[in-house]
């Protein structure tokens, strides 16, 4: 088991190290450092002042490899943050020379205030509701909740924030569309319809998928011992279908964890949520490199760390089994 | 005990609807072992699962007739009902051991369930559990029944299965190709438990096999079914020794004989049999 889990640890240096090239090759790939620049600092700069701009920042050295006469090859642009990431300095913004570290930890709280409460229910609603769905199988109902499904998933996510800003704010007048404030209750009655929209949104994909989970293992010979010896259709349900059932939902649900601590994109740009979500999206705009490698750095980072737990879970759930 | 009456189940509606069970009538008395003998598709299966209703509703449709338990009609009990006579009166073995045991429970756990659904009373779960292994024939079952079913082989998962059918002590034993999944000498095995444990218990037993070859030692009457219906009944040793039916005939003359060398076995010339 810790050979185990020191084996995959290991395999994270190469696939982040491989990552974070790809996202350096494609940021400069479409502009400069000089254009960067100059972007940021506006089309009336001087070019001494772009010149420190880049020097300051280290965007004066050679990109990938330094191959100038008397300089030591690892002295690049890619190189040195390489290493300065590999101690968890993040760095400060290309931008505002925040320090990264406290950009992320203060975005990090709007975001998890967002999706976790949104994940925990919707997975509660679409479990639940599958499990419903299961249990009334072939009856007018389940056809017409499917059809609802169905519908649901069609839906572009705009048209639901879209219309439920239009609902919510306008016609009823609950609350401002937009802007969000750290401010006990009404944060939370903010926050009511972007979560209710990301439920929404996710809902029917996930109902349908649940309930195809569940109607498989219902239709194995195990169900038909079960109900052979007497017990209830219900627990059939809660206790022989729900068990199997969860063993491969683990794996969906688990590898999603890290996306709750980047965010939605979408949503907080919409709603002017300052998560991690937001700042990503503005740092592409900007650009601000610095961001982005961060971003990415971390996301990888998370991503990885979802991908092993899901095969830890995976272990603890099925006796069938074992990791080494 | 068991009185099946004129039983006739269709699958599907409409123009797809198709007749599984013609007709078919048995009875099982307590202590007796019936053998209900015919190719894939004769419809044995579903007689069997029909007994206790554990037939999916729809596609099937009970048409006609009735089933009898101890002067009940199963056909009309309510599902509270249904469920105290599944696995607590009659108990079933299926033809899969490795996929009709549940995975992700230990043994323990799928045998316990039956006992709290069927004897409450019960109180010293593992004793009992040890006691029921024991009986089919597991060595050290206080530690085997820890297992998850993938730990064992496939002759131990069926002695699970039986002994997970006996611990409640149903009336009847519905044994859906017991051993059919199994390499013959496991299946000689299995057969002679179940022979040894029915003289220990007075059980009775509906046998359910494409073999001809196993039910000689075990059965006492043996019922033939073709296309859905029973075409011939009769004791064991009249059926074996004088078949009159000709699809009887043609099924027994498909066992290997030991010791008749270049013997062509028969085939069945079904243009013959109407």
């Amino acid at each position: 088991m810790f050979s185990y889990l020191l084996r995959r640890l290991l395999f994270f240096v190469p696939i982040v190290a491989g990552v974070m090239l790809l996202t350096f090759a494609l940021f400069f790939m479409v502009q400069s450092p000089k254009a960067m620049a100059h972007r940021v600092l506006g089309p009336k700069a001087t070019p001494k002042a772009v010149e420190l701009w880049l020097h300051n920042r280290g965007y004066d050295k050679p990109l990938l490899i330094n191959q100038i006469p008397d300089q030591p090859w690892h002295d690049s642009l890619f190189i040195s943050q390489m290493r300065r990431l590999a101690t968890f300095d993040l760095g400060r913004s290309d931008v505002t020379g925040r320090p990264l570290s406290e950009v992320f930890r203060q975005g990090a709280l709007p975001s998890l205030l967002l999706t976790v409460p949104a994940f925990l229910a919707g997975l509660a609603m679409s479990v639940g509701l599958a499990l419903y769905l299961v249990f009334i199988r072939n009856a007018a109902a389940d056809l017409f909740a499917s059809l609802l499904c169905v519908a649901l998933m069609s839906v572009p996510v705009m048209v639901y924030v879209i219309f439920g800003q239009y609902l919510v704010a306008q016609v009823f007048n609950y609350f401002p569309a937009f802007g969000f404030q750290l401010n006990g209750w009404s944060t939370a009655k903010f926050l009511f319809l972007p979560i209710a929209l990301m439920i929404v949104s996710g809902l029917g994909a996930d109902v349908r998928l649940f309930r195809a989970l569940f109607l498989e293992e219902l239709g194995q010979d195990y169900i038909r011992t079960a109900r052979a010896k007497g017990v209830s259709s219900a627990v059939v349900l809660l206790r022989h279908v729900l068990k199997n059932g969860l063993i491969n939902l683990i794996t969906l649900v688990v590898a999603s964890l890290p996306f709750l601590i980047m965010g939605s994109l979408l949503l907080e740009n919409f709603f002017g949520i300052p998560g991690l979500g937001n700042v990503l999206f503005t740092a592409i705009q900007m650009p601000d490199f610095a961001v982005v490698q961060a971003s990415v750095f971390l996301g990888s980072l998370l991503y990885l760390g979802g991908l092993l737990l899901t095969d830890l879970c995976y272990a603890w759930a099925d006796p069938r089994i074992r990791l080494h | 005990m068991l009185s099946v009456r004129s039983l006739s189940i269709d699958f599907g509606s409409g123009p797809a609807r198709v007749q599984a069970v013609k007709d078919i009538s048995f009875s099982i008395a307590p202590g007796e072992t019936l053998a209900l003998v015919g190719e894939s598709g004769s419809g044995k299966s579903v007689t069997g699962l029909a007994l206790t209703r554990l037939l999916q509703e729809p596609p099937a449709v009970y048409s006609g007739g009735e089933i009898l338990f101890e002067g009940r009609n199963v056909l009309k009990m309510s599902p509270a009902e249904l469920r105290r006579l599944r696995g607590g009166k009659i108990a079933y073995v299926f033809q899969e051991p490795s996929t009709s045991l549940n995975p992700v429970f230990t043994v323990r756990s799928q045998i316990a369930e039956a006992l709290s659904l069927h004897r409450p009373e019960v109180s010293d779960i593992d004793a009992e559990v040890a006691r029921c292994l024991d009986l089919v024939g597991i060595v050290d079952p206080s530690k085997r029944m820890h297992d998850y079913p993938h730990q064992l082989s496939g002759g131990m998962q069926q002695r699970v299965m039986i002994a997970m059918a006996l611990a409640c002590h149903p009336q009847l034993l519905v044994a859906d190709e017991p051993t059919t999944a199994l390499d013959v000498t496991v299946q000689a095995q299995i057969l002679d438990q179940m022979r040894l444990i029915k003289q220990q218990i007075k059980m009775a037993m509906l046998l359910i096999t494409h073999n001809f070859g196993i039910i000689g030692g075990i059965a006492d009457r043996v019922a033939v079914m073709f296309r859905g219906a029973i075409v011939e009944h009769g004791s064991t040793a009249e059926v074996l020794h004088n078949p009159q039916h000709p699809y009887t005939k043609a099924l027994i003359g498909c066992i290997p004989q030991l010791g008749q060398r270049r013997r062509r076995l028969t085939t069945i010339d079904y243009s013959t049999l109407g």
